[in-house]
């Protein structure tokens, strides 16, 4: 579904990705894990095509498309989702119509009409619902004046709605309860299918007990480390990350 | 692909044609003589006459505001013609005697002025260059005794009423504009609700200019007796056209005791080419008086139009417990100059105001808010609240804020927020990961900036200030 060969990405005139190469396939779920700084949110936010992002070399592929000649909406409507680690705020528009307008913009991109005023409202009330969050939460302004776990509820919820074919939660889990990070874990199990995938961001092994990785990277200074299953979160969690550079250091070394 | 927000494309102006009509232009130039001939056209009584001249020989002393953060080539008042109506033999008394091209014309704007296809519930006056071609639910007003009608014919039908009240709020020799549009007013609407009457509709004129090389000097007077209620809103277009055209307009409101006047504004005056070339400059001079207690005068403007717009529509509140607002959206895209805001005159007791200033600027446009709350000496109690919004798109527009405060009663209780953004590349790109255009982002941003003063409009025009503003924003990213 996804291959990202040989990435190189400077920010603001500085290297952040040094080569990174990544292959995530359909009904896959892949966790990054790294140090502050490493490039984890770069990575996911040149996947969604910000134009600050300036790749230098190398080429992604999504569905056999070149992802990199693509606008940011035009990947959205090809099926690329990311979950903000940072949601923005924007005052004076309800949660509600940004979805809506949203979800149109993406059937009309995929030829189909446009869902009714009834028929978004039934939706985005059973996906609320499945969510535990507030009937006002849909009218307020997108993330204005939401609580932290507010607004990582609220981007798993667009997500719910929009279902993308590969989805991007950037450290969904920071700053979530105990029971938001259940209810955010089974909003994605839920959407785990055969033809869907993730990458998860996170710094923490305990959300990898709700959602269980196919895969889990290491990302330490703009390179994947190492990879490896699910009980390398574990180790990563006992023993940091020093071991990890010094395993590849030798490696380079040698 | 990036958002290129300097990138300035040249939107489509959709009001930009023309009608051919038969019409009757007065040759170009002002004087006396200019003045004689507008006031027999309109069989005016002597009285209004020597009104109109006394107006032009202040005008002759005066010299133009140079105040305003706005700039542009000394106009000619001798190259514009004072005087435009269509040829007709009277004036239309039914539909059916309008010519059916400025019916046309109507229709296009979105105007329908046959009753039956209006929208509910609203009662137009359409003011087509200097003359009223007609007002609607006229029979249906008066039954409740209001009068709408065109402010010639409130001369020739009411000429008691426009001797009380035309210049009582705004003087003749009050400002350079105001004072030549004295001289020289034409057509406009004229409102008057009895007292304890809620006027059953929405009232509403719509402004058309069409002839080319002339002015508009658009006059309205709006009077509310005690306890009424009345909600009126304008709407304006003009062609597409090289030259600038001058629409000097005023605009006088009176609120007796317990009353209210709702007036809302969408101007869509043609705003000129992406290199600055025609538009209209609008110079307008608005203000209500709240001479009763208990009184409210309430202006909603959403300016998209023109190429200069220099306007502050302003209350002056000297009845007790009285209250003026002014709640105003500005945009100003390409070579657009702004330089609006309101004045907040407080004198009676207890008054309250409240201004919200949502001020847009997108390409070469300059958006400046020029505002003055003055609370006078026996004021005590008064009260303002001021919030005033800028936001930038790209970096090549300006926004500025000039709020003037005098206060001269220590109980008066003062607030203002003020703040200026630059439209959120991270807003943008928010949107545009949930499947937006980088233009439909910055529409549904903009409109979201502006909603508190949509949702002071009435319901079917603040859908349509949304579109409206949606359409002004094109091109303002690539
Ligand atoms: N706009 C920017 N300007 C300058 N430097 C930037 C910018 N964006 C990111 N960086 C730098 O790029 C590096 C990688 O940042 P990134 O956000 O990808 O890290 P991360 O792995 O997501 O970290 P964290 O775990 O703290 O979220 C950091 O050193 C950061 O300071
Ligand atoms: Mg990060």
């Amino acid at each position: 579904m996804l291959e990202i060969r040989n990435l190189h990405v400077n920010v603001a005139d500085q290297e952040i990705l040094k080569g990174l190469n990544l292959k995530v396939n359909a009904g896959e779920v892949h966790s990054i894990m790294g140090p502050n700084g490493s490039g984890k949110s770069t990575l996911a936010q040149v996947l969604a095509g910000r134009a600050s992002y300036e790749v230098t070399e190398g080429e992604i592929i999504f569905e056999g498309k070149d992802l990199l000649g693509l606008a940011p909406e035009e990947r959205a409507c090809e099926g690329i989702f990311m979950a903000f680690q940072y949601p923005v705020e924007i005052p004076g528009v309800a949660n509600t119509y940004l979805l809506r307008e949203a979800l149109n913009s993406i059937r009309k991109y995929r030829g189909l009409e446009p869902l009714k005023h009834v028929e978004f409202a039934k939706l985005a009330k059973e996906k609320m619902g499945i969510m535990g969050m507030p009937d006002n939460l849909l009218k307020r302004s997108v993330n204005e004046g939401f609580s932290g776990g507010e607004k990582k509820k609220n981007e798993i919820f667009q997500m719910e709605i929009l279902e993308p074919k590969l989805a991007i939660l950037d450290e969904t889990d920071s700053g979530l309860d105990i029971d938001a990070l259940k209810v955010v874990a089974d909003g994605v199990n839920a959407l785990r299918n055969p033809e869907r995938a993730f990458v998860v961001i996170t710094h923490y092994q305990r959300l990898l007990d709700y959602i269980v990785p196919d895969f889990v990277h290491v990302l330490v200074d703009g390179r994947i480390l190492k990879s490896g299953g699910k009980e390398l979160a574990f180790e990563l969690e006992d023993r940091g990350y020093g071991w990890v550079e010094e395993e590849a250091g030798k490696a380079v070394n040698n | 692909m990036s958002v290129d927000l300097e990138k300035l494309a040249e939107q489509e102006y959709k009001y930009g044609f023309f009608t051919d009509i038969e019409q009757e232009i007065a040759p170009k130039g002002l004087g006396e003589n200019t003045i004689r001939m507008i006031s027999s056209k309109k069989e005016e009584p002597e009285w209004l006459l020597e009104w109109r001249l006394k107006a032009y020989k202040h005008w002759l002393t005066m010299k133009e505001p140079q105040w305003a953060h706005v700039t542009f080539p000394p106009i000619d008042y001798q190259n514009i013609s004072y005087y435009a109506a269509p040829k007709t033999k009277d004036r239309p008394k039914s539909l059916d005697e309008i010519d059916p091209e400025i019916r046309k014309t109507y229709e296009k704007l979105g105007i329908p002025l046959d009753e039956q296809m209006m929208l509910a519930g609203v009662a137009v006056d359409a003011v087509f260059d200097s003359v009223s071609v007609i007002t609607t639910f006229k029979e249906k007003l008066a039954e409740s005794g209001v009068i709408f009608c065109s402010i010639s014919e409130a001369v020739r039908e009411h000429p008691e009423l426009i001797k009380k009240y035309l210049g009582f709020v705004v003087p003749q020799h009050d400002n350079f504009y105001a004072a030549l549009n004295s001289a020289v007013f034409t057509d406009g609407s004229f409102v008057y609700v009895p007292k304890g009457v809620r006027c059953p509709m929405e009232l509403s004129t719509y402004f058309r200019i069409n002839a080319e090389s002339t002015g508009q000097f658009e006059r309205t007077l709006i009077i509310a007796e005690e306890g009424s209620y009345v909600s009126y809103l304008e709407g304006c277009t003009a062609p597409k056209r090289d030259e600038n055209q001058l629409h000097a307009a005023v605009v006088e409101l009176i609120a007796h005791k317990d009353a209210t006047i709702k007036y809302s504004t969408i101007q869509n005056w043609y705003p000129g080419n992406a290199e600055g070339e025609g538009g209209i400059y609008n110079f307008v001079t608005k203000r209500g008086r709240c001479v009763g207690r208990n009184s409210r005068i309430s202006w909603t403007q959403v300016e998209t139009g023109s190429a200069i717009t220099w306007k502050y529509p302003s209350c002056i509140l000297e009845g007790d417990d009285s209250v003026g607002e002014f709640y105003s959206v500005a945009l100003t895209n390409r070579r657009q100059q702004a330089d609006t805001g309101t004045k907040m005159i407080h004198i009676g007791k207890n008054t309250s105001s409240t201004i919200v200033s949502k001020g847009i600027s997108a390409g070469h446009g300059q958006n400046t808010y020029r505002g003055l709350v003055q609370i006078g000496k026996d004021a005590s109690g008064a009260r303002n609240y001021t919030q005033c919004d800028s936001m930038l798109i790209g970096d090549k527009c300006g926004a500025h804020t000039f709020p003037y405060i005098e206060v001269k009663n220590s109980t008066a209780q003062m607030e203002h927020e003020a703040s200026t953004s630059k439209i959120g590349e991270d807003q943008i790109f928010y949107c545009q990961q949930r499947g937006l255009s980088a233009e439909n982002a910055v529409s549904l941003i903009v409109n979201g900036f502006c909603k508190e003063v949509f949702k002071e409009l009435p319901f079917e025009f603040a859908i349509e200030a949304e579109k409206l503003l949606s359409i002004s924003l094109e091109g303002s990213v690539g």
